[in-house]
């Protein structure tokens, strides 16, 4: 298993996840951050890290939500590696607010 | 090579004095770091805590190797800071020491009986099977068929899966040879996994949970008569994790037990005290499973309880210890001495927040120290001339090898061969003497 950024992270893009990665694990576009499979150790800090609930455990993925399994393995291959924190996109503290969150 | 602007020491090679290194070596000054460790040997808890059967978490070594890797950085492996060394002899050296220490040490609960012999630390239990130096002399009284763990976090699960385990489920981790023939011979067969809170409050994680749905000779079960109505019922606040966590306890509770080993994960225990002569016999509790009702008592009788309520930090001499938190002084990660600053002193991870979180919450926590020691830079004295070059060729001598990452990467070798030859991943080096012998015969043969 991994654990996976699902599209609750898109339209915010906090980076909380990239500084409790043990091992810089992160990706990310213009969207979303990404989480490579391959350097993943599953120890699931980053899951109470994120302000929105953007990352979870594959196994526990709903059925619509399985296909970011394959997302994440694709775009952490073509994106590059994040190392600290970046700001949030804009607007992301309004769309958190509106969740409820 | 020129010299570094700055020098800093750090004391711990753990995970949050290797993100401390990095934070450092990283940042936009001229730093040198030097990472100070009592054992020969690095890693910390990613060694000697992680549970064996638990390889994918270890791969994280692999980063801190590379942080080890990074120009500025030195490994000084042997030394006690505190015995072998003062720290007002690090911090003449250095222009700023960061403890790094952890939280070696583990909580007690103060009951009466809680010194009986058979009543064990779970972190004791944790170092024994991981080979750690210190614990590699304990003995564990395994010839009862039953065992008492108290406490509701994943160390408690780490304890009660090792103990349930077949040896052929055990044997091909890095456990300590000492600990798997122990083991093998163990009678366990009932473990009881104790919390004073109901099942929506445990803090399992629902990853480690469901590893006991999988064990080959144990079920997982849970005692109706420790439940609530609506035990296993959730409020709006749960997250998918801690659903999951309640989901599957809520299974175990119907399971029905078919194989010969079990694990029961029991609720709302309150411990009394432990009963017993020489050696624990029981361990006493009170339930209170209904409200406004009278509390029940409950007597388990077990010769082997072990407490994993919680750890503390190790207090170091001349650094000021904050009781209640079981951590050095501090505030934000500068030490604090008399409610004040103790300028050019630092601390990260358990032993500056204490033991919460997952090994990368330490990367988190070090860059927030780093970021304090960066600001403070400019402003804290200059080391003497010399003096690091005098404490380290010191430390060297007294091994008659230097115990630096090289000698680890010795040790290292050596571990995964002894390993290989019974289809372990490694065998570990479990006395100071071996490993610094292992590191002196090798660096000859080089």
């Amino acid at each position: 298993m991994t654990y996976v950024v699902t599209d609750q992270c898109t339209g915010c893009r906090y980076t909380e996840c990239v500084t409790v990665c043990p091992v810089e694990c992160f990706h990310l576009d213009d969207e979303m951050t990404y989480i490579d499979p391959e350097n993943c150790i599953d120890c699931g800090g980053c899951v109470p890290a994120c302000p929105v609930g953007a990352i979870q455990a594959s196994y526990l993925l709903a059925p619509e939500q399985q296909k970011w399994i394959e997302i994440n393995r694709r775009r952490a291959a073509e994106t590059p590696v994040i190392t600290s924190r970046l700001a949030p996109l804009p607007g992301a503290d309004e769309r958190k607010k509106a969740l409820g969150l | 090579m020129t010299t570094p602007q700055y020098r800093v020491a750090i004391v711990g090679a753990g995970p949050s004095g290797f993100y401390a290194a990095e934070a450092l070596l990283r940042a936009q000054k001229d730093v040198a770091v030097d990472l100070f460790e009592r054992l020969p040997v690095p890693y910390g808890l990613v060694r000697f805590g992680v549970a064996p059967d638990h390889p994918k978490l270890k791969q994280v070594t692999a980063v801190f190797d590379r942080i080890a890797a990074m120009p500025g950085f030195r490994f000084v492996g042997g030394v006690d800071v505190g015995t072998d060394i003062s720290i007002a002899a690090l911090r003449r050296a250095y222009h700023a020491v960061v403890l790094a220490t952890g939280a070696s040490l583990g909580r007690e609960i103060g009951l009466p009986g809680e010194k009986l012999a058979g009543n064990r630390q779970a972190s004791d239990f944790v170092g024994w099977y991981n080979g750690h130096p210190d614990h590699r002399d304990l003995a564990f009284d395994f010839s009862g068929e039953r065992a008492v763990v108290i406490g509701h976090g994943n160390v408690a699960l780490d304890v009660a899966r090792i103990l349930l385990k077949t040896p052929d489920e055990l044997r091909r981790t890095d456990i300590a040879a000492h600990a798997l023939e122990a083991l093998a011979e163990s009678r366990v067969r009932d473990v009881h996994l104790i919390g004073r809170r109901g099942p929506s409050e445990t803090r399992f994680s629902a990853k480690e949970l469901g590893e006991f749905d999988t064990l080959t000779a144990c079920d997982p079960g849970i005692d109706p008569a420790d439940l609530r109505a609506d035990a296993f019922s959730h409020g709006d606040g749960f997250d998918i994790e801690r659903k999951a966590s309640l989901d599957l306890l809520e299974r175990f509770s119907r399971r029905v037990a078919t194989k010969e080993r079990r694990c029961l994960f029991r609720f709302h225990l309150e411990p009394v005290c432990f009963e017993g002569g020489e050696g624990v016999q029981s361990a006493v509790f009170r339930r209170n499973c209904v409200e406004g009702a009278a509390d029940e008592c409950i007597r388990i009788d077990t010769k082997l309880v072990f407490l994993s309520v919680g750890r503390r930090t190790s207090p170091i001499e001349g650094i000021a210890y904050d009781g209640s938190r079981g951590v050095h002084a501090n505030r934000g990660g500068r030490l604090m001495v008399h409610d004040r600053i103790d300028h050019g002193l630092y601390t990260c991870g358990w032993s500056k927040r204490g033991p919460q979180g997952t090994i990368g919450t330490n990367r988190a926590c070090a860059l927030d120290t780093v970021e304090k020691i960066l600001v403070d830079l400019d402003s804290l004295p200059s080391p003497e001339p010399g003096a690091i070059d005098r404490l380290v060729s010191s430390i060297g001598r007294r091994h008659g090898v230097p115990l630096d990452f090289d000698a680890w990467r010795i040790i290292d070798s050596a571990e995964v061969a002894r390993g290989c030859v019974n289809g372990k991943p490694r065998e570990k080096f479990v006395s100071v003497d071996d490993m610094v012998a292992t590191a002196r015969e090798r660096g000859i043969a080089c």
